[in-house]
Parts: structure tokens; C-alpha cells; sequence
């Protein structure tokens, strides 16, 4: 193989890794506020690319993306005060079952609103055919604004939840829930505030890689699975692990095409998850003992 | 007082009749939503149309038309139970549909079974070879459509193909036709990859075709992957010519592919090119009024697939003018079919051949400036 051929899965599995690593951030931000995954985070993607389509017709695309990102962040708030807020200590299994329902939901709404066709977002530069020649590889420019997106997303959280009292407010809203009411803490708010949150960066995820994947009104579950893949494979919580989760998947399905039929990349990937969740199961990143104290 | 009540009477047979006269029910199996949704939306929507048109001039055999669409998402499992719901509770006439081969492989004993009327509205030559009974399809067939790929091919010099299909019935069947037929035709398939339906991006599968030194792409599936794969053979540098199936004729998956469509040659029916037809073609006048009724009521661009139920149902009415509503009078009406023009081509059938379609239904058209043309013209 020569090395423009190598470089150019490198390529493929970069923009693979990028597709679901921004796409399993969004898990993490929900997870780290309430340590439940938020099954209609997929839906959220989709709404985000759906609703920026509409409005572009409108408006420039800066200006849809925005408005886009605004719009699904106040669905999200309404899911969240709809259908979690009034609950008094929820089970795991509970959350499960309502954020699963809400992401069926979401998706009938929206094939009523938008019907079945597939829709895409302009590429945000260049056009379908060019393409920005690196080492000998080729890659489109809508990947690197998926990659740049998804850093400028994990550096917000990083900061976010690191750094600023209501970020550290939400992480102790997910340890003990009790104690940081206890604290007066707002947790139900921060809790609201989880969801407009991963909602408005589910969004953000679901215009950038639009070009590339299309929307419809059923491409949430999808996108959904990869990213739940990656983000519990880099670790739950983590979001720069889901980037490098994303990278590892990524890289992984597209050299097994070298090697394998294609229709073998997606057993690839999933062997690759049970092999690690059974030798590591807090993730590639995670840490076991904190991994022990989580509900998941 | 007796002449009152005569009259009265009389009143009454003359309504009893048309008490009685309950509608004939059609059933249709359609992938409305889902991954076929390209396929069964307009579909569905043709048929809303023409059943309205023709309950409005008098319906089936004097009766008017009840049809029961049901979305079976393109999941043969779906199929199956819908399919088992119009025969046995709703007890139909006849259905039309399913959309997918492979959803229509699936329901084909429970026609033959309960001698129920099947007009497929999917491509896979496996539908109606060997023939049974009570199966018909409207839409050209893929072993024709994979020579005229070939027979194109020859004409362009191209020797060295690769192969890509997705997973479903229709990518299965295609990927089988392409490998039985390419010896024949002197063409080496050099990669054959199958990929996911649902598949995002396929770089990778581009970039293996790029390394095994492939002279063309020929591409075989209904879902938006169709328009991914020539946007990724673009990006990564790929110039070889990119064939696609027949399910490529919906000018929306030349939109989403924007630039990177052009020039993509595919074979399809003459529905999508009516407007620059000769006034000469027999099938001129029938596409023009159907594209013009449809996208007029609808407000988005034709597509053949909804031209396949156009002639499913178009099948059922000539049956019915011929056989009345007994259902074995009409499948022998419809198996002797003749010169019937339909979307799809003219219809020729016969009981060796239940889909009466020749060569010549499929036309091999391209990509214009974000148009569909006439290959050549």
C-alpha cells in the first residue's frame, strides 16, 4: 500500500471518529449532571440539522446553525421539565425508559413536521467535490470543521465543567444528589440546565456533520449508537475520551476494510467495545474506582 | 296508499343495490417511512391520487375504490404481518407493493397461498423468475438493467469495475445480477463491497476501489448512501465514470449530492426525462399528464418509483376490464396482457413473463447541471 493510499484511510477514519466523537459529547453532559445517558441525545442531533435547514432557506447559514442550536436547546429544556423534573428520585431504569420514549417522540414529531425526505446543510465551505489534499490525502472540509467543532466543544466542557462553579455545581448534583440539595444547591435546575446544554450541543454536532451524513427524521438513532459507543468506550463522563474513543472506532473500521468485506466494519467496531467494556469497564480512559461509584 | 307503498317499494330496489355495492378493496404495502421512504412515499402518494381519479369515474367494475396503505418501514417482517392483515381480516382484492424486493420476497407465498393479487412495485428479477402465479412487477427488472450498464461500458472502453451494494434485497439481488452477467459482457469485477444502509460516510469504500485500480463505480442501492458514495469518490480524487442502478431516478439524490452528481450515468425508465421526449414516443403523452398531475398536487419533483405504482395499478384496471372481479379471470387478464403503456415501458406480458418489460424500457440517462438528460443527447 502506498503511503497517499494509508494516509487516505487515515482519512476516512478521522472523519468517521470525528462524526461520532461529536456525537457522543453530548451523552456526557447529561450523564455528568444526573449519571443517566440520555437516549434521545440522537434526536437531539437530528432536530439541530433539521432545524437549520428550514431556517437557512430563510437566512445565511451562520445565522441557521445559531438559530438552530437556540431552538433544539429550548426543546431540550422542555423535555427536561416536561417529563424529568416533577419525578422524586428517579431509577435508573425509569430514565431510561422516558428518555427512550422522548426519543421516539421527538422523531414521530418530527416526520410529521419535515416528512421523509433526506435533507443536508450546504458544505459549510468548498462544495461535495473539493476536497484539501494532506500529505497525499484527500479530505473534505467539512471534516475538519466536524474536528475543529468537536475540540471547540470539549474545550468549552472541559472549562465548564472544570472550572466554573455551575459546572462543579452540576458534577455534584450527579455524585449525590441529596447531599448537594442538602448544599442548597438548585438541582433541579442544574439538571434542566444538563439537558439545554446537551441538547444545544447535540445541535451544534447535528449541523456540522449534516453536509456529510444527511438528515431525516430518522437519522438520530443511528448517529446515536456510534456515539454511545465511543462515549462509553472512552469512558462515561470524559468527553476528551469520547474524542479519542471516536479516533480508536474510527481508525479501526476503516483499516478493517482494508482487510476485511465492508460489511464487516460495524462487527469490527462492536467486537472492539464488548472486548474493552470486558477488560475495562469503566472505558479506555475512565478510572475503575470511579467507575464503581456511578449508577452506570 | 298501496301506490305509495309500491312506490316505496320500488325506492328501495333501486337503492338496495347500491347499499350492497361495498367498495372493492385494494390493499398497499409501501415503505412510507424509513430507508426506502424515497421509494414508498411516492408511491403511496400515486396511488391517493389515481384512486381519487378513478372513483371519480366510476372506480373498478362499477365499484368504487377502497385503498388500505400500509407502511411497512421496508422491514419484511412488517410486510409480512401487514400482508397477512390485508388478506385475511381486510380480505383485499388485490395488493400492490411492496415497495423492496426483499420485503416482497417475503410476502410472495402468502400471495400464492391465499390467491391474492400481487402487482410488486420492486426491481429484484428474483420477484417473477421462476414466475409464480399470482406475482406481477411493474418496474424493469435488474438483470436487464445491469446490461445495459454493461453494454454502456463496453461502448466507453471500460474493462475493470468495482462493485458496490448495500445490505438490503435490492443491493443483494443487483450485486448478484452484476456478477452473473459481467463475465458475458467482458467486464472484471475486481472489488465487490457490500455496506451498511444506514452508512454515513464511505471513504474507506472509496479508497479501496481507488487502490485496486478500478476503470468505473458501479454503485447499487436505494438509500441516501447512493448520493454519499459519489460525494466521497469525488473528494478523494476519484475521476472514473460512476454508474448507478435504476434506483438512482430521484432527482432528489442528485440534489443531495449537488456537484458531485454530475455526470453520474444510470440506467432508468423515461418518466424523469418526459419533458425532452420526442412528441413521437408512445409514452410521451401518459408521463407528461402523470408528472404534470403529481407534481402539481404535490409540489415536489416525479419519480419513477412512484411510476411503478402508476403501473401496478394500472395492471389491476386493464385485469378488471377484462376479467370483471373474479379474481382468477383477472390474474389470467393481466397475465395476457399486450401493448399496454405503462411508466415504466410497454408492457408485454405473458404467462412465462410477468413483468412483460423489454430492453428497451430502460433508457440509460445522466447528470446535466443538476438535471436528469438522455445519456448521449
Amino acid at each position: 500500500m502506498t503511503s497517499g493510499l494509508l494516509l487516505q484511510y487515515v482519512a476516512a477514519g478521522l472523519t468517521y471518529g470525528a462524526i461520532y466523537a461529536v456525537v457522543g459529547i453530548g451523552f456526557n453532559i447529561v450523564y455528568n449532571a444526573t449519571g443517566i445517558i440520555n437516549f434521545a441525545q440522537g434526536e437531539f442531533v437530528m432536530l439541530g440539522g433539521m432545524i437549520a435547514w428550514t431556517l437557512h432557506r430563510l437566512v445565511p447559514l451562520p445565522l441557521a446553525v445559531v438559530g438552530a442550536v437556540l431552538c433544539t436547546m429550548a426543546v431540550g429544556a422542555l423535555v427536561e421539565m416536561t417529563f424529568i423534573r416533577r419525578l422524586h428520585k428517579p431509577s435508573v431504569l425509569r430514565m431510561i425508559v422516558i428518555t427512550i420514549g422522548v426519543s421516539i417522540l421527538i422523531r414521530e414529531v418530527a416526520l410529521a413536521a419535515w416528512g421523509e425526505s433526506v435533507r443536508a446543510l450546504p458544505y459549510f465551505t468548498g462544495s461535495e467535490v473539493s476536497a484539501i489534499e494532506i500529505l497525499g490525502a484527500r479530505v473534505s472540509p467539512q471534516v475538519l470543521w466536524t474536528l475543529g467543532t468537536g475540540a471547540v466543544i470539549v474545550a468549552f466542557l472541559v472549562v465548564f465543567f472544570e472550572y466554573t462553579r455551575v459546572g462543579r455545581e452540576m458534577r455534584a448534583c450527579a455524585q449525590n444528589r441529596d447531599a448537594a440539595a442538602l448544599c442548597g444547591l438548585p438541582v433541579r435546575n442544574l439538571v434542566t440546565l444538563s439537558f439545554v446544554l446537551s441538547a444545544g450541543i447535540g445541535a451544534l454536532a447535528g449541523c456540522v456533520v449534516s453536509p456529510i451524513t444527511y438528515t431525516s427524521y430518522g437519522i438520530g438513532a443511528g448517529l446515536a449508537i456510534k456515539g454511545f459507543t465511543v462515549a462509553i468506550l472512552g469512558g462515561l463522563g470524559n468527553s476528551m475520551a469520547a474524542v479519542a474513543a471516536g479516533a480508536v472506532v474510527g481508525l479501526l473500521e476503516s483499516f478493517s476494510v482494508v482487510l476485511l468485506p465492508t460489511a464487516f466494519k460495524d462487527t469490527v467496531s462492536l467486537t472492539v467495545l464488548l472486548t474493552i467494556l470486558v477488560l475495562r469497564p469503566a472505558g479506555l480512559f475512565g478510572s475503575r474506582e470511579a467507575a464503581r461509584l456511578k449508577a452506570f | 296508499m298501496r301506490h305509495a307503498l309500491t312506490a316505496l317499494a320500488a325506492a328501495f330496489a333501486l337503492a338496495a343495490p347500491a347499499a350492497a355495492q361495498e367498495p372493492v378493496k385494494v390493499g398497499a404495502l409501501l415503505a412510507v417511512t424509513g430507508g426506502a421512504s424515497f421509494l414508498g412515499a411516492p408511491e403511496a402518494r400515486t396511488l391517493e391520487m389515481l384512486v381519487e381519479e378513478l372513483n371519480a369515474q366510476g372506480g373498478l367494475a362499477g365499484r368504487k375504490v377502497q385503498l388500505i396503505v400500509k407502511d411497512t418501514g421496508a422491514s419484511p417482517e412488517k410486510a409480512v404481518s401487514f400482508a397477512r392483515q390485508l388478506i385475511e381480516e381486510e380480505k383485499v382484492f388485490a395488493i400492490i407493493g411492496p415497495s423492496t424486493s426483499g420485503e416482497t420476497m417475503a410476502v410472495k407465498n402468502l400471495a400464492e397461498e391465499s390467491k391474492t393479487l400481487l402487482l410488486s412495485c420492486a426491481a429484484a428479477e428474483v420477484i417473477v423468475n421462476p414466475v409464480a402465479r399470482w406475482v406481477f412487477k411493474t418496474p424493469q427488472k435488474d438483470s436487464q438493467v445491469a446490461i445495459r450498464i454493461f453494454q454502456q461500458m463496453r461502448k466507453m472502453g471500460i474493462a475493470r469495475i468495482g462493485v458496490l451494494s448495500s445490505n438490503t434485497g435490492f443491493g443483494k439481488a443487483g450485486k448478484e445480477q452484476l456478477a452473473k452477467l459481467a463475465p458475458e459482457h467482458g467486464i472484471q469485477i475486481l472489488v465487490d463491497e457490500v455496506y451498511d444502509k444506514a452508512a454515513t460516510d464511505l471513504t474507506a469504500e472509496v479508497t479501496k476501489l481507488k487502490a485496486a485500480g478500478v476503470q468505473a463505480i458501479v454503485n447499487w442501492s436505494i438509500e441516501p448512501a447512493q448520493s454519499i458514495v459519489i460525494k466521497n469518490a469525488r473528494q478523494i480524487g476519484m475521476k472514473v465514470p460512476i454508474f448507478q442502478s435504476h434506483g438512482f431516478a430521484n432527482i432528489q439524490y442528485v440534489k443531495a449530492a449537488g456537484e458531485a452528481a454530475e455526470g453520474v450515468i444510470f440506467p432508468a425508465g423515461r418518466l424523469v426525462v418526459a419533458d425532452v421526449l420526442p412528441d413521437s414516443h408512445p409514452q410521451k403523452k401518459l408521463l407528461e399528464a402523470y408528472k404534470k398531475g403529481y407534481e402539481a398536487r404535490f409540489k415536489e419533483d416525479v419519480s419513477t418509483f412512484g411510476g411503478h405504482a402508476y403501473d401496478a395499478l394500472l395492471l389491476l384496471r386493464k385485469g378488471v376490464e377484462q376479467g370483471g372481479l373474479d379474481r382468477e379471470k383477472v390474474r389470467a387478464a393481466v397475465e395476457n396482457l399486450k401493448g399496454v403503456v405503462g411508466t415504466a415501458g410497454i408492457f408485454n406480458l405473458s404467462p412465462t413473463d410477468h413483468n412483460g418489460l423489454d430492453l428497451d424500457a430502460v433508457e440509460m440517462l445522466t447528470v446535466k447541471n443538476g438535471r436528469f438528460a438522455v445519456l448521449g443527447q
